[in-house]
């Protein structure tokens, strides 16, 4: 099949690209291990407290060590479930000191949810069955919405809590 | 006489004419019904505007994207290809009566689908998402409308073949090969989500399977959800290829690279689903990455695209005598609205594919994944590159269709309509890019979310979104207005129905191209390539099911 001169310069130029862009897209995934939120482990969405992590008491943050924390989350509609404070209220908010390493571990109950705490990088899909988790370093202060960004019904947009990164 | 002349030698019967406009009607209103929702949900978005009678946003949201996205598009689509059908290769009387069998089952389908949703009982959006769990009636009106489509993948198919027993030896026609691909395409990709509908969603909603997997279900929707918008592209690329060469008054820049280009895409538009469902948990990222780098496969069938275009217009124009760097550019007859709206319809597909780009890269996904950024993409591409081309095939296909002329005046609205609606989507569109990119999430009604700091940055674009999704509104009716004139009140006459040419001593087209059996062998080797080991995987290792939720919907 004829191609003029310029076209193949052009796809060359266009392919050429391409493979340099998914070279460094497969660079980045496999050996820098940047790769999206994949978590393969199931759970019973109907009895969710039966996975340690998810008990009553396990939920919202805590610390594993100096500099490390996981965040354990409960989505269901229209409500984040981050555990209660000391006076048995739920906690809508959390405080993190910046430069900590935050394991995400979030499950649903019900329907499928988004988790994205805007403005970074945290942003996976929650869906009954799996437990999606992702690991991230929260290196700037500032206070950080969460918010579901997955249809989930009627409340949808009332579902949200708050992350504060500290000084 | 050349067989390409000869080809030209069908018209359009009064009834195949009558057969197109009954798509053309649903398209229209369509567009007048989806639009105003689309305008309500801006306004309602802005924070300055509720609802009455009880109307909820989601409900309004579902109907916009269901109307538009699903029923505009697919029959604009099918109306049109029918024409391209008609004029390239005939039509038999029992091929049209097949035809407007599919017509019917996809209007009661439509009619049932639009009736739940507007009784409140399938706020699902149109990706209805399990376990939200619609009325039953949402799901067979969306499957009766799938079977209706598949009606007319077949009358396109057997036209060809037809033509092809009756012309043996010969090169098919460019515009009848484009739309049995595409339709091969549709048909390929629609079985996925019909596999979903009939086995999964049918069932479980009717009260017969307690419970649905929902992984599969999502894995079955996006197989058919991005090559969807393929489907809703490629008409828009036989206007370029094909027609707009004609209407600038030149030739085909070259008929294989059009053929080889759409075989492309046939092959490199479905197994990619994978790169929707990127952030999603139970898929194995080594398998996310296979599909992510088919997606970027279609670069090269665009890229060529875009060479064919430029060609195109930069040899008519220096034909015609209009040297320089850019003379030709200038040159070009912006001042004709068939020309003028589908060209600005190309142009915005270069912001367009480059966000694409970016949605569908591995890590880049995870910044932008479900923010209003990619509303912003998808008003670029089908919103803006897509429906613009639809509207400047309308101004010259809606007259040949109803016996009438598309006087200077109307092509005068058409450029303000044109213009109108660049303004607005730049706007519109613009606004949801920046926003997304602050973090804000699409579908979801107006909220402070407790008053942060940062829901407090968005509002400013969600007013934005507000003005363009008004003066948007504002070219839909204008659109609507130029639809009835062109039906019932232009001059009547002959209006001339652009297809263009090869040149004469153009390259022979190689036969492989039209080696039907390879080019499916290869899409079906592509799809088990980058489906069956984790389809495998993800049936394997399953949670229990989930049973429906009617209630977060307001079904219950
Ligand atoms: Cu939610």
């Amino acid at each position: 099949m004829h191609l003029h001169k310029y076209e193949r310069i052009w796809l060359l130029f266009g392919t050429g690209s391409l493979v340099v862009f998914l070279l460094i897209i497969g660079f980045g995934a496999f050996y820098k291990g940047a790769q999206p939120p994949s978590e393969k482990i199931t759970i019973d969405p109907q009895n969710v407290e039966a996975q340690e992590s998810f008990k009553k008491e396990n939920l919202g943050l805590t610390k594993v060590e100096d500099g490390k924390y996981i965040v354990n989350v409960v989505a269901s509609a229209f409500n984040y479930d981050l555990g209660k404070d000391e006076d048995g209220s739920n906690v809508k908010k959390l405080r993190i000191p910046k430069g900590s390493t935050v394991l995400f571990q979030v499950t649903s109950k019900d329907v499928v949810h988004g988790f994205e705490l805007a403005g970074t990088n945290v942003n996976m899909m929650v869906e009954p069955g799996y437990i999606s988790s992702y690991e991230t370093e929260l290196n700037e202060t500032g206070e950080y919405t969460l918010v579901c960004n997955e249809y989930c019904g009627t409340g949808h947009h009332l579902m949200f809590a708050e992350v504060e990164v500290y000084e | 006489m050349s067989d390409q002349e000869e080809q030209r030698t069908w018209s359009l019967s009064k009834q195949e004419k009558r057969l197109s406009m009954s798509f053309m009607y649903v398209t229209f209103i369509s567009l007048l019904i989806g639009g105003l929702m689309g305008l309500l949900q801006t306004l309602v978005r802005s924070g300055t505007f509720s609802l009455p009678w009880g109307i909820g946003y989601y409900q309004i949201l579902t109907v916009h994207g269901v109307i538009l996205g699903l029923v505009l598009t697919t029959y604009f689509i099918i109306g049109f290809q029918y024409t391209l059908m008609n004029k390239t290769v005939g039509m038999s009387h029992k091929q049209r009566q097949t035809a407007w069998l599919g017509f019917w089952v996809m209007v009661v389908g439509t009619i049932m689908a639009s009736i739940t949703i507007l009784l409140g009982k399938a706020s699902v959006l149109y990706t209805f998402y399990a376990p939200l769990k619609a009325h039953p009636a949402f799901y067979i009106g969306l499957a009766l409308v799938i079977i209706g489509s598949w009606i007319a993948c077949f009358v396109n198919f057997r036209q060809l073949q037809v033509w092809k027993k009756q012309h043996k030896g010969e090169k098919s026609p460019l515009l009848a090969f484009m739309v049995v691909i595409n339709m091969l395409l549709w048909f390929i990709a629609t079985l996925g989500v019909a596999a979903a509908v009939l086995v999964q969603f049918i069932p479980w909603s009717l009260g017969y399977a307690e419970t649905i997997n929902i992984l599969i279900s999502r894995t079955l929707f996006w197989y058919f959800g991005h090559p969807l918008v393929y489907f809703w592209l490629l008409p828009a690329y036989m206007a370029w290829y094909a027609i707009i060469p004609k209407i600038i008054g030149g030739k085909i820049f070259s008929d294989s690279l059009a053929r080889l280009s759409f075989v492309l895409f046939l092959m490199f538009s479905i197994p990619v689903g994978f790169h929707h469902q990127l952030t999603e948990p139970g898929i194995d990222p080594v398998w996310k990455f296979v599909q992510v780098t088919l997606t970027f496969m279609v670069i090269v069938p665009s890229l060529m695209t875009a060479f064919s275009m430029f060609a195109t217009f930069e040899t008519t124009g220096r034909k015609k005598g209009f040297g320089g760097l850019f003379g030709w550019f200038k040159h070009l007859p912006w001042k004709d609205v068939r020309f003028l709206a589908p060209m600005i319809g190309m142009l915005a597909f270069i912001p367009g594919g480059t966000g694409g780009i970016i949605n569908a890269s591995n890590q880049l996904n995870q910044v932008v994944h479900n923010t209003i950024w990619v509303t912003g993409h998808f008003h670029l591409t089908v919103a803006t590159t897509v429906i613009l081309t639809f509207f400047g095939l309308s101004y010259w296909l809606i007259p040949a269709l109803t016996g009438r002329k598309l006087t200077s005046k109307i092509n005068k609205l058409g450029i303000i309509q044109t213009v109108i609606w660049t303004v607005g989507m730049t706007i519109m569109s613009g606004s949801m890019h920046i926003e997304g990119l602050l973090g804000a999430p699409r579908r979801s009604s107006y909220s402070t979310y407790g008053g942060t700091e940062q829901a407090s940055d968005w509002i400013g674009y969600q007013i934005a979104q507000a003005v363009g999704g008004t003066i948007l509104f504002v070219g839909i009716l204008l659109m609507v207005y130029i639809f009835i004139q062109l039906v019932f009140f232009a001059p009547k006459g002959e209006e001339d129905f652009p297809i263009a040419e090869e040149e004469p001593d153009a390259e022979p087209t190689p036969r492989f191209l039209e080696n039907w059996k390879l080019w499916i062998g290869l899409t079906i080797g592509l799809i088990l390539i980058a489906y069956a080991i984790p389809f495998m995987d993800i049936i394997q290792n399953s949670p229990p099911g989930s049973p429906p939720f009617d209630w977060p919907i307001g079904n219950s």
